[in-house]
């Protein structure tokens, strides 16, 4: 459910960019840990898109595994479910080393090769 | 026609971050500590809220409300004579689920800031959204009822990651409940590592008084805090 917050968020920050011309695609990129459901992001975000300059454009969204690091023994290892406990050493003081991002990476603006009209 | 790739490499959520940070700023310059307090619908924020906000020793309190409608819990919260802040969501937001950052800023105006040391934003009732975003606070609760089921830090990792205290309340419950008690204790501690709990009930009042304590004890190391800054 939070896909409709979150395709709001996209939007804000690619017009914030895109500089009042038209875009066609969008590259996100999504962390895991985001729990982001990516039909339902691109469904919204469709919804959210309508009469602005990103209306059409394709969302394009590269999945970032989720990555831990231990702090005390350094290990590093992937998870599929929340758990966030040192395997290795039993530790608490556990961070994020990747699968948290919710990033906007790129996108791609549509120019006419005619500019004067703009 | 063609396409010009632009890189751009920033968090969607950013927008929100830097008003979160402008919030937290002034919330600092009043000399306020700021709590998001959050929860499912019905875990009993307000119930908890009501059993300790009227017995702060020392702390002067205000509560900012999120819901989706209506005054129902700032109607009651008032009754204990603290200062009570409505901020609803629909119309003027859209009826979004959660608070952000820009919605608490435009609520600013209408806080007392300069007559209160701490600051509870209670806010609408959704184990998702509002974990997302920030609203300039210092420190994140949450409640989590024992009716909700043990499975819950599983599902909802987020909100549970990202809060430094969990409140379980409705405990007198538990024997009339299925619930796996140990199984939710263990399950945080996997989604938050060494993060503090506490068992209470806001109706037979046990645990109260550790909450009180430590809203109390927040309040009072940010003071000393801004005093040694």
């Amino acid at each position: 459910m939070h896909e409709l917050s979150l395709s709001g968020a996209v939007l804000n920050t690619v017009v914030k960019h895109a500089d009042g011309r038209r875009v066609g695609l969008i590259s996100l990129r999504v962390g895991r840990l985001r729990q982001v459901v990516p039909d339902t992001l691109e469904f919204y975000f469709r919804f959210v898109a309508r009469g602005t300059i990103c209306e059409g454009a394709t969302l394009e969204q590269e999945l970032i595994e989720a990555i831990l690091r231990c702090r005390s023994c350094r290990c590093e290892w992937e998870i599929e479910t929340p758990a966030f406990r040192c395997p290795t050493c039993g530790g608490s003081e556990v961070e994020v080393a990747a699968g948290n991002e919710f990033e906007v990476e790129s996108i791609e603006i549509e120019e006419s090769a005619c500019i004067a009209q703009r | 026609m063609h396409r010009t790739k632009v890189r751009i490499v920033e968090d969607a959520l950013d927008a929100n971050n830097t008003i979160a940070q402008a919030n937290r700023a002034d919330f600092d310059r009043a000399g306020v500590t700021v709590v998001n307090f959050m929860s499912a619908p019905g875990a009993g924020k307000t119930a908890l809220l009501e059993s300790v906000l009227g017995e702060l020793a020392g702390v002067s309190v205000g509560v900012l409300e999120g819901d989706v409608q209506g005054s129902l819990d700032a109607d009651r919260l008032a009754s204990l004579h603290v200062p009570v802040t409505q901020l609803n969501t629909d119309p003027s937001f859209g009826g979004e689920c959660h608070l952000d950052a820009n919605m608490v800023r435009s609520a600013l105006d209408e806080i007392p800031l300069a007559e209160i040391d701490m600051l509870v934003i209670e806010n609408v009732g959704n184990l998702v959204c509002p974990a997302e975003f920030k609203v300039g606070e210092d420190v994140r609760v949450m409640v989590s009822s024992v009716t909700e089921g043990e499975d819950k830090p599983l599902k909802y990792p987020l909100m549970f990651r990202t809060c430094d205290l969990v409140l379980v309340n409705k405990i007198d419950l538990l024997p009339h409940l299925d619930y796996d008690l140990d199984r939710f204790l263990y399950n945080v501690d996997q989604v938050n590592p060494g993060v503090l709990m506490m068992l209470v009930s806001a109706r037979t009042g046990e645990g109260i008084d550790a909450w009180r304590d430590w809203l109390t004890g927040v309040a009072a190391s940010a003071q000393k805090e801004r005093v040694h800054a």
